[in-house]
């Protein structure tokens, strides 16, 4: 096997199957970037310190920074592309706006699917436990209350649909 | 990223014919792997995926304990119903650790196998005696707010970043490793090493070998008094300055009959001193004796200027970890209650 080698990777992204050539050390970041064209995705640090890179990998938020794309060979991604049906956006998108939850936005996409990936986790009962567990992702803009607003504004609401449901939190820190 | 061979395996023995032959390193979550070859610190030629293994489970025996797969993720391990009911100090320090997309990402395994965040070994323009061996410790007369204040040598004077593995020597893990020529524990004691005159080695896993399994000893007698404390210079999502895994178990009387006291943030591997809990037992729980033990455990203890603080802040930890584990442990607590703390 030759170093330079590219490798097949089939990946389901936001309901699409897409089909890519890469080499070994391209980021899941990097293809979606560079080789799918979508651009939503951030690349803040590029070394797990930011979330800018959040995506969902079969549901699950992570940062798309720290996987290989060879490594997510047949899974389903969703971007922040993949957030709104349509013309209709995603509860949580139309309560970023709502809230006034972003500034420069920049950060916006990777908040947004790591509010998804929480959602899906079901720990969180508090705006306590929603500032924990949204802590991957950083804002220099300085936004956190109302992101965390927002994310809340739309649990209440799941929370109406689906009745109250029990969950587990977090853990230990020392303020 | 150096270029490198990618392979993926579902086959044990295949993995582990791989890992022999020299070059091939294991990758699982990719966490810390994968961001120390961005920086050039770490360049394997050839990367094996061993996600394919079965090794992820999470499995309970009352006779036997947890056994945690190398593969299960971090967030699994936590949120496991077992583990949190059973191991809330195991449940809370994984969860005290780095962020939910990294603990989604992170094995077990893996979590063992992290490296030393020490600034000048991610500087690849810097000497670090632990990535190249030889060329000296700027960390001793430099930036070393986060460096150890025990167990430290000449070279080196880094810490291991896991919180996780704070809360398995306090609960007395044993780490299963496998090689092509067969099956071996280590105490997970025995797992981390001093960095002594070989700073480059963090680990006494041999070449060829690789982690399988975790097991952690049935603990019920510390389910109602353990709690983990993490002090940081953010509330979350940094790595300890100090840390503390702190398991007691009590009479009907508040007096000790055993206690465990695991330190992070402080050393070259989780910090243990089996002799000075014992001093504990039969005493009842109490800030005197808490202070007391504090000062056992931190025995020999020294700062290298910017650390100078990590004294002081210690022994506080140690006491505030005990006190709060003997008011009983708090389950499910994600939120800061009215002092400011969780555990």
């Amino acid at each position: 096997m030759e170093l330079h080698q590219q490798y097949p990777v089939c990946l389901r992204i936001n309901g699409q199957d897409r089909e890519f050539n890469v080499e070994s050390w391209v980021t899941l970041l990097d293809l979606l970037r560079e080789r799918a064209g979508m651009t939503g995705t951030k690349k803040g640090c590029d070394q797990g310190q930011c979330g800018a890179c959040t995506v969902l990998v079969d549901g699950k938020r992570i940062n798309s920074c720290l996987t290989l794309a060879v490594m997510q060979n047949g899974k389903e991604i969703t971007t922040v592309e993949g957030l709104a049906q349509g013309e209709d956006l995603h509860p949580l998108q139309q309560a970023f706006i709502e809230c006034d939850a972003f500034q420069c936005g920049y950060c916006t996409p990777g908040q947004l699917c790591s509010a998804v990936g929480l959602m899906n986790e079901g720990q969180a009962t508090s705006r306590d436990d929603v500032r924990e567990l949204m802590s991957g992702n950083i804002c220099r803009c300085g936004a956190y209350p109302q992101i965390a607003d927002a994310v809340i504004q739309v649990m209440d609401l799941r929370k109406k649909d689906s009745g109250d449901k029990p969950a587990f939190t977090t853990g230990a820190v020392l303020a | 990223m150096n270029p490198f061979v990618f392979t993926q395996s579902k086959d044990l023995d295949g993995v582990l014919a791989a890992l022999t032959s020299g070059e091939a390193r294991p990758i699982a979550g990719g966490t810390n792997l994968l961001d120390l070859m961005k920086e050039g610190v770490m360049r394997p030629s050839q990367l094996v995926d061993i996600n394919g293994l079965d090794l992820d489970r999470v499995e309970f025996d009352d006779d036997t304990g947890l056994l945690l797969g190398a593969l299960a993720r971090n967030a699994d391990t936590a949120y496991n119903p077992l583990v949190r009911e059973r191991f809330p100090l195991l449940s809370s320090a994984i969860l005290a650790g780095a962020s939910p997309q990294l603990r989604n990402m992170a094995s077990n395994g893996g979590n063992l196998m992290q490296r030393t965040r020490c600034v000048y070994f991610y500087d690849v323009g810097t000497a670090c005696n632990k990535r190249e061996p030889g060329t000296g410790c700027p960390a001793k007369e430099g930036v070393n707010r986060q460096h150890a204040i025990l167990g430290t040598s000449e070279t080196c004077i880094a810490t291991h970043p896991s919180d996780m593995c704070v809360a398995l020597r306090a609960l007395d893990a044993t780490v299963h490793v496998q090689s092509s020529s067969g099956k071996r524990q280590i105490p997970f004691a025995d797992f981390h090493r001093l960095p002594e005159d070989r700073p480059e080695i963090d680990n006494t896993l041999q070449p060829g070998e690789l982690i399988t399994h975790i097991s952690v000893p049935q603990a019920d007698r510390f389910m109602a008094h353990s709690a983990y404390i993490k002090v940081r210079d953010r509330l979350s999502y940094a790595f300890a300055l100090v840390s503390v895994a702190a398991a007691l178990d009590l009479d009907a009387g508040g007096v000790i009959k055993a206690a465990r006291i695991a330190l992070g943030g402080v050393a070259h591997k989780p910090w243990r001193v089996e002799a000075a809990e014992q001093q504990l037992v039969g005493q009842p729980a109490g800030e005197t004796a808490f202070a007391a033990v504090a000062d056992a455990i931190l025995q020999g203890a020294r700062g290298y200027g910017q650390n100078d603080f990590k004294l002081t802040l210690a022994k506080n930890a140690i006491v505030q970890a005990l006190t709060t584990a003997a008011r009983g442990t708090a389950i499910a607590s994600g939120g800061r209650d009215a002092k400011g703390e969780q555990a």
